[in-house]
């Protein structure tokens, strides 16, 4: 008995090719799936890697489409659906599927062909999204992936009597290995659409009742003699051990330390070594051209741009990598399990875990990651929170100002040193405000129906280098696109700024250039605080990036004659209290300075309303915290 | 009886949710459909949520969920 082998596919004449007349050729395909139907792996799959990652307009549903190649077919057009167990539009993901299929999604062109992707180990199940699918009307191939692990685990499945009982062509592929891709091409092929046809208005899905599709889906498997797959062992058997009451709180435990270890002993000298040779290499090129304006504008206008955006991508890139192989291996799911008892004190649920861990790195890799949260709701949240979370860019300005202000003084026979503990405090504040912020949006705020926590468990996989590799350069273009655009236009801007006016066809110096008016002009709003106008002009710098305020004060400080000769340490302790300089630390625990988490707010969200919502909420606290810290310790120390 | 309070190990059939469409939609995706059997594989380290299999598929349930579901045990674990 071969007839499951993985090439055969039975493609019945399909109605669509007896129209005469009026036929073209097919133009888009779209791909439809429930989540973990290997419908990603596929997708790049049938595409190659070149796909366009774009929002639907209004939601926040990430649009993914791309050319054939992969099949040689660049003709055509690929569009991947969000991944849904069924058509009925409770979700947003939901309505975007039918939205697309149905040619109502502005500037998406209406498909001509769908291929609907199923996990073959759990056919009987998935099926029941195959009769709301087929219902749309439109000529549809049913590919049951991952059909190569259905057989080395026992199942069984019978291609043509599915095919026969479905009245649709079924093939039986692998979009990781890449098998059985030939039918879709010769399905494609043998398939034809007509103008004629088009004309009329789609169809709408017919939806029935789980309990119905479900009873039709069994039917359906039982006629076919389909055989599920036997229970996974392995699965099971690593369960038992990293879910187990003792060693998976501490397996989970080691994970998360090392994947910080790796993260902050291998990431931070990656980053520091590519901050090194982006200087030298700004260095080199610039000092070969004419010291002129066009100079000054490459460097410090252009380069330091390039180099504040490049500079966190190691780190960025390992923790996307982490992530990566957490979520493809299985794990990310019991991290999400274990995590969640202690993710409820937040209001949140364990799929927000690992995003706000990452957050401790980098805000951004974290909010990309809370894709992985189906509830959009709880995903909200998430982003809200994470910048709160100490990043590494937080780093450089505590760093700063701890060594200035804070004494090397030691407690408990120099186990405890007060600059360590200050340093902790800091960290302590991030996590409060995330704390505070999430209740917050919990209670009366954004009062909605807490949705209940589903989680599927999947089975423990390999992640392959293929799956990894796509994932980092797509989450890699995606933040150089995004948040490389945006930096770059707002370190231009405050270079122009601090550049302007022209005098005597001399740039001016920075104290005398229209953002040192502006530090002046909000010196009165700063004075509270304990800042004076030189840091005035270092926060509005730091929006760019928060460690842009070191380089900054570096300059002011450099080229005040008083301080000239004093390094930046001696020159703040001389120009700050120390009052004004723990404020400046709470400022920095609290304020949004991040033009690359805003710009990836606004790409995840695809809305401006909430960064625009997080950047004043993040800075009203910052200010707020800062002035009461000031005021305090101004009557204390 | 309610699915939060069948012990691990033990196995029944589902009987009725009572939650809300959108909720109940996904679960029905997932196997949760009345008639349908079930097994309590095991609680997560903290006690909650609990990992239930239904169909070959495992899903972890908060308890506060599971609570809405009610259940009958097997023939031989009801004794």
């Amino acid at each position: 008995m071969d007839c499951h082998s993985t090439s055969s596919a039975v493609l019945p004449e399909l109605p669509i090719e007896q129209l005469p007349g009026g036929r073209r050729k097919l133009r888009t395909v779209a791909l439809v799936g429930p989540p973990n139907s290997g419908k990603t792996t596929l997708f790049n799959r049938l595409t190659g890697m070149r796909q366009k990652t774009a929002n639907y307009p209004g939601v926040t549903v990430d649009h993914h489409s791309g050319r054939m190649k992969g099949i040689g077919r660049p003709d055509l057009t690929l569009i991947d659906l969000p991944g849904i167990y069924s058509l009925a539009t409770y979700s947003e993901d939901a309505r975007v599927a039918v939205d697309v299929m149905t040619g109502r999604m502005p500037g998406v062109p209406p498909p001509d062909v769908v291929l609907l992707v199923l996990d073959a180990a759990h056919m009987n199940r998935q099926l029941m999204l195959a009769q709301t699918v087929f219902s749309l009307g439109l000529p549809t191939m049913v590919l049951l992936n991952m059909s190569d692990l259905l057989e080395q685990r026992g199942g069984k499945v019978d291609p043509l009597s599915l095919s026969a009982e479905l009245g649709h062509p079924v093939a039986l592929i692998s979009g990781a290995k890449g098998k059985g891709l030939d039918l879709i091409s010769s399905f494609l092929e043998q398939t034809t659409s007509s103008d004629e046809e088009r004309l009329l208005p789609l169809r709408l899905p017919v939806l029935q009742s789980p309990a119905t599709s479900r009873r039709w889906a069994q039917q359906v498997a039982q006629r076919t003699h389909y055989r599920s797959p036997e229970a996974p062992v392995w699965t099971r058997r690593l369960d038992s051990i990293l879910l187990h009451r003792l060693w998976g709180p501490l397996i989970f435990l080691a994970v998360v330390i090392a994947v910080f270890q790796v993260v902050f002993s291998l990431g931070q000298p990656l980053s520091d070594l590519m901050g090194d040779l982006l200087t030298k290499l700004g260095a080199l090129v610039t000092s070969a051209l004419p010291d002129n304006w066009l100079r000054a504008l490459l460097r410090d206008g252009i380069w330091n741009g390039v180099q504040s955006v490049l500079v966190f991508l190691p780190q960025i890139l390992l923790l996307f990598l982490f992530i990566g192989v957490l979520e493809d291996s299985g794990y990310l799911a019991r991290a999400a399990l274990i995590a969640d008892r202690g993710m409820r004190f937040f209001g949140l649920n364990g799929k927000a875990f690992i995003p706000l861990l990452s957050a401790y790195a980098c805000a951004v890799p974290a909010i990309m990651a809370t894709r992985t949260i189906e509830n959009k709701r709880e995903r909200i949240a998430t982003i809200l929170i994470a910048p709160f979370m100490t990043c590494s860019a937080r780093l450089p300005v505590y760093t700063l100002i701890i060594a200035a202000f804070v004494p090397d003084e030691r407690f408990l026979g120099h186990l405890l040193g007060l600059r360590a503990l200050v340093m902790l405090s800091l960290y302590a504040l991030g996590f409060c405000a995330a704390l505070v912020t999430a209740r917050l949006l919990n209670s009366k705020v954004m009062k909605a129906q807490p949705a209940p926590f589903v989680l599927e468990l999947p089975q423990y996989r390999w992640p392959t280098l293929r799956g990894l590799a796509l994932r980092l350069y797509d989450r890699g273009t995606l933040f150089m696109k995004k948040a490389g655009t945006i930096i770059l236009a707002c370190t231009f801007t405050v270079w122009v700024l601090s550049v302007l006016p022209v005098h005597h066809g001399q740039f001016s110096e920075i104290t005398s250039s229209f953002i040192g008016h502006i530090g002046h002009w909000i010196e009165p709003v700063l004075h509270p605080l304990g800042f004076n106008w030189k840091i005035g002009i270092g926060l509005l710098s730091s929006i760019v990036a928060r460690e842009v305020i070191v380089g900054t004060l570096g300059t002011l400080y450099g080229a005040d004659p008083a301080t000239h000769t004093a390094n930046l340490q001696m020159a703040l302790r001389h120009d700050m209290t120390a009052a004004g300089a723990i404020a400046l630390v709470v400022f920095f625990a609290f304020a949004m300075q991040c033009t690359s988490t805003l710009a990836i707010v606004r790409r995840e969200t695809n809305s401006w309303k909430l960064p625009l919502l997080q950047f004043c909420y993040m800075t009203g606290v910052a200010y707020v915290a800062a002035l009461l810290t000031n005021q305090l310790l101004l009557r204390w120390l | 009886m309610l699915l939060s309070e069948v012990q691990v190990g033990q196995s029944g059939v589902l009987q009725r949710l009572d939650l809300n469409e959108e909720v109940s939609d996904h679960l029905a995706h997932l196997g949760f459909l009345p008639g349908a059997p079930f097994k309590v594989l095991r609680r997560a380290p903290a006690g909650d949520p609990t990992v239930y299999r239904i169909d070959d598929v495992e899903v972890g349930l908060r308890s506060e969920t599971a609570q809405h579901i009610e259940i009958e045990l097997d023939a031989a674990e009801a004794r």
